[in-house]
């Protein structure tokens, strides 16, 4: 048991419980704290791969913008309790077998084909910041562009959506 | 011009009946009787007079086969099958009876039918009948007598059920053309195998082959192939003739118009089996087997249509059973070789049995309608020319000396008798129908015309007939009375005019060679006395129960009830066709059919179809529930699916999600 | 080091969750952020790879599933916020103009 096994079982278990505490919170803004606890967890494991810039723009983007987003969206929306109704109870069981079996069935047709690529990782210092600037400039830089317009457009939309109705 | 014009183009005898046929049939609707008549009698009449110019030019050539192919109907592979007519002795003795008596009939029918309607209708179906009889009897091969046997049969059918609204005519009509059907379907059968073994359906080419270099002997055999074919075509002649088992629609046949009745049911169609088994002698002589069955068949049909015929009250009916009688003669003829006494018999037959018909004809006519013998009697003085054609043809059918039917008669009991095998049971049977047919229609004659007037006189007016029906009456009972003299001569050891007139056909093979010819005449003119003696005693009989003591009859009849009944009632034969036959397959074909196989089977095979496709999609409506994450639930299913059948699908070895280098 | 295998595992894990978190809960912001784990249970595997590989492709591409979850957040937030007010609910079953 090596000290990034350790690591790794913990950062994964801190993220599998945000996302069973995510399912079982009955108050919105709980499960937004815990997909935020997610993220973290995820981040983690970024460090753990060696994808610095990754982990850091998760952290940035993911836990400070979008989930702050989140969270005002709750708070502005007065979201209370959720009801429960007599449906969603009743295809739980089904529903986690279904869930299961889709999990199931994607990791073992991942690591069966994996088999033939090395299952130990290679030190990561070749994952720097300006590797990845580099590709991201020079590749990718048509998708980059596109990215970039389609926040435009986002944002267009946003602001579109949120208009009070000229009543 | 050709030497012989006629025979040259001798499709004309044929087709000017049709021509008749069908000119009255779009066009007679309209016009008065008299043209029709003309029409019609014109056709026909040029027709027999057309038929004389073929015989009198077939004489001419010295009597030669003489053989026309008109056109190539069939050619398929080797096969050919042509419209080919063809003219020798046989054929002179069938075109001049069906032309003549055809022509006769149609006279009789224009006085007879002069007051119903759909006159036009009836002769353009008894031209049609014309037509194909004509085919029948000039065809040179068996493809076209298939076509011209069919075609009678068609004609029948509408001609029985020509008073169409009345149910028993119409049922009659379709009762002959399904037992006809069931005959001619032995008939196919037996060309078919006559095709496998010649490879040709051609007379000419069957018949030479058995002088030439002789058939196999297994094909005589009783299993052999000769044996089946000509029991074959026997059945379709049984049909066609009303023998044994399929007479039965002969006297329900009684439902059409009398002129019908003589000219289809008594001259000339049911004499078409006849025929056939005469023009194909060579083919049965070589199957002895066969020739026995239609023997025993013929004289048994003799015997057994004799008895129903005693005690019929319906006077057409005791005429029909008499035919079926005198057809099984015939066939007894054929069956032990004289083909031409039974084709001497058909000639004669013709003449009297159509007087017969028509005679009767006129006196329901005279008696507006009725047929019940039992409502008449003391007719002889008020129709006169009536009474004394029919006794006349009485005479003949029942064998006294001179008339007609006595020599036809006397020729078939002699050949019957001289015959080999069961030939004395064959005569003992003969014998004994012949005293019956004496007795019956001496019963009809005695019932008909003498004794007591069991009608009210001022109910029912008799009137004697006009001149068109009595005319072909009169006709008919001089040929009754002469047609028989052509074997007169045979009697005092001349010679017999017909059978040496047919002898180029049948080649001789009359058993009156066999022995000598002295012992022959000895046994012949002793027969010929018992023969007569017989018809005396039958006639005696008849005479005393039903002018002397009347009321014997009845008494005769109660005392043997039984018997009586079972006479009366045809034997039950109806009866027991319709419960055997007729019911299981109505039910075969309503239950099993109908109500399993095409509404179970097929109509629910696609309404099932329909319906599951309905329940289907009744099911998968359920998919589209606006609920967005049910869809989402498919979604993940889908995925799953998917994904699965990726993971277990047979690698083969390599990873499918292979991960580029 | 840690096979990537479990790594790969642990993303069908979450993504799993976060599926079953779309299909059965009931309010709209929740779904939403089921949605979000669901992404990030991919880019993990994408970065796991990417180390796997050597190559750099996959942490880009994070890079960008990153940029579109941020904008279809800042949309979606958007919508919610109007359908909040349309239907004066959260409850998604509310939302149900689409049943027949």
């Amino acid at each position: 048991m090596t000290a990034p096994l350790v690591v790794f079982f913990v950062l994964a278990g801190l993220a599998v419980i945000g996302a069973v505490s995510l399912i079982l919170q009955k108050h919105p803004i709980h499960s937004a704290l815990s997909l935020i606890v997610v993220m973290i967890a995820l981040a983690g494991l970024y460090l753990l791969l060696g994808a610095e810039f990754v982990a850091a723009v998760q952290i940035i983007i993911y836990g400070g913008a979008i989930m702050v987003l989140f969270v005002l969206v709750i708070m502005l929306l007065n979201a209370g309790v959720e009801e429960h109704t007599s449906i969603s109870k009743m295809a739980g069981a089904p529903g986690l077998l279904l869930v299961v079996a889709l999990a199931g069935l994607v990791a073992a047709t991942i690591v069966r084909s994996t088999d033939s690529v090395l299952s130990t990782s290679q030190a990561g210092d070749m994952s720097s910041t300006l590797e990845i600037s580099n590709m991201l400039f020079k590749d990718f830089v048509y998708p980059f562009e596109l990215t970039s317009f389609l926040i435009l457009v986002a944002v267009l939309g946003a602001m579109v959506l949120a208009q009070r109705e000229k009543s | 011009m050709p030497t012989y014009p006629i025979l040259e183009y001798l499709w004309i005898v044929p087709f000017l009946p049709l021509l008749g046929s069908a000119v009255n049939g779009l066009f007679g609707a309209k016009w008065p009787n008299k043209i029709v008549n003309g029409v019609a009698l014109g056709s026909t009449g040029l027709s027999f007079l057309a038929a004389l110019e073929a015989v009198r030019e077939f004489f001419d050539s010295g009597q030669v086969l003489f053989r026309k192919e008109f056109f190539t109907w069939i050619a398929s592979g080797n096969f050919r099958a042509g419209f080919d007519l063809q003219m020798d002795q046989l054929t002179v003795v069938m075109v001049l009876v069906v032309t003549g008596v055809g022509w006769l009939i149609h006279i009789y029918a224009t006085g007879y039918m002069a007051h119903e309607g759909g006159y036009y209708r009836f002769f353009s179906y008894l031209n049609l009948f014309m037509f194909f009889m004509l085919i029948l009897v000039l065809a040179a091969n068996y493809v076209l007598l298939f076509v011209g046997w069919e075609g009678v049969g068609l004609a029948s059918y509408l001609l029985i059920g020509f008073y169409f609204l009345k149910k028993s005519a119409s049922d009659a009509g379709k009762k002959a053309f399904i037992v006809n059907r069931i005959g001619d379907f032995g008939f196919m059968l037996g060309m078919f195998l006559l095709f496998r073994a010649f490879h040709t359906l051609d007379f000419q080419a069957i018949f030479t082959g058995s002088t030439l270099q002789g058939w196999p002997v297994e094909w005589s055999g009783h299993l052999g192939t000769l044996t089946f074919a000509c029991l074959l075509l026997f059945m379709g002649a049984c049909g066609k003739s009303a023998q044994l088992p399929l007479y039965v629609w002969l006297p329900d046949a009684m439902e059409g118009p009398t002129p019908v009745s003589a000219l289809i049911h008594a001259a000339t169609m049911v004499t078409a089996g006849v025929y056939v088994v005469a023009r194909s002698h060579i083919l049965f002589t070589h199957a002895p087997t066969a020739m026995l069955v239609v023997a025993m068949v013929g004289c048994a049909t003799a015997f057994f249509a004799a008895t129903i015929g005693l005690v019929q009250t319906d006077i057409k009916k005791v005429l029909a059973y008499s035919t079926v009688s005198q057809l099984g003669y015939m066939f007894l003829a054929c069956g032990v070789g004289a083909f031409s006494a039974g084709i001497f018999h058909l000639m004669t037959h013709a003449f009297f049995k159509a007087l017969l018909f028509l005679a009767a004809g006129s006196v329901i006519h005279a008696m507006s309608g009725e047929q019940d013998m039992h409502r008449m009697g003391g007719l002889s003085k008020k129709i006169r020319w009536t009474y004394g054609t029919m006794l006349i043809a009485t005479l003949a059918i029942a064998g006294i000396p001179i008339f007609a039917g006595f020599f036809s008669k006397d020729a078939i009991l002699f050949a019957a008798f001289e015959n080999g095998n069961g030939g004395r049971l064959l005569y003992a049977f003969g014998l004994l129908t012949a005293l019956l047919t004496s007795f019956y229609m001496f019963r009809l004659i005695f019932l008909t015309f003498k004794g007591q007037q069991r009608f009210d006189e001022h109910k029912v007016h008799v009137h004697e007939s006009p001149w068109s029906m009595l005319g072909p009456l009169v006709v008919l009972a001089v040929l009754s009375t002469i047609g028989g003299w052509f074997a007169l001569p045979a009697f005092f050891n001349g010679p017999d005019y017909f059978s040496n007139f047919l002898r180029p056909v049948f080649g001789g093979r009359e058993t009156v060679e066999a022995a000598g010819e002295a012992v022959a005449h000895q046994v012949e003119w002793t027969l010929a006395g018992v023969a007569f003696g017989t018809v005396l005693i039958g006639l005696a009989f008849a005479y005393w129960l039903y002018l002397k003591r009347p009321e014997k009859a009845d008494g005769l009849a109660k005392s043997m009830k039984p018997a009586y009944s079972m006479l009366l009632n045809k034997y039950y034969v109806d009866e027991l066709y319709a419960a055997v036959v007729v019911r299981p397959l109505l039910w075969i074909s309503t239950v099993v059919l109908w109500k399993a196989t095409d509404v179970a089977g097929i109509d629910g095979a696609i309404n099932g179809i329909a319906s599951g496709i309905t329940a289907i999609g009744d099911g998968v409506r359920h998919t589209q529930s606006g609920n967005t994450r049910s869809y989402a639930v498919w979604v993940v299913v889908g995925a799953i699916v998917i994904i699965a059948v990726i993971f277990f699908w047979p690698a083969s070895g390599k990873p499918v999600l292979g991960m580029v280098h | 080091m840690v096979p990537t295998n479990y790594y790969v595992i642990l993303s069908a894990i979450l993504f799993g969750l976060g599926v079953f978190a779309f299909v059965f809960k009931r309010n709209i912001i929740t779904i939403f952020m089921s949605i979000e784990l669901m992404l990030n249970a991919v880019n993990l595997a994408f970065v796991a790879f990417s180390q796997a590989l050597g190559k750099l492709d996959g942490q880009v591409f994070v890079l960008f599933v990153i940029v579109v979850a941020a904008a279809e957040a800042a949309v979606g937030l958007g919508i919610i916020i109007l359908i909040a007010r349309n239907r004066q609910t959260l409850n998604v079953e509310r939302v149900d103009l689409l049943k027949l």
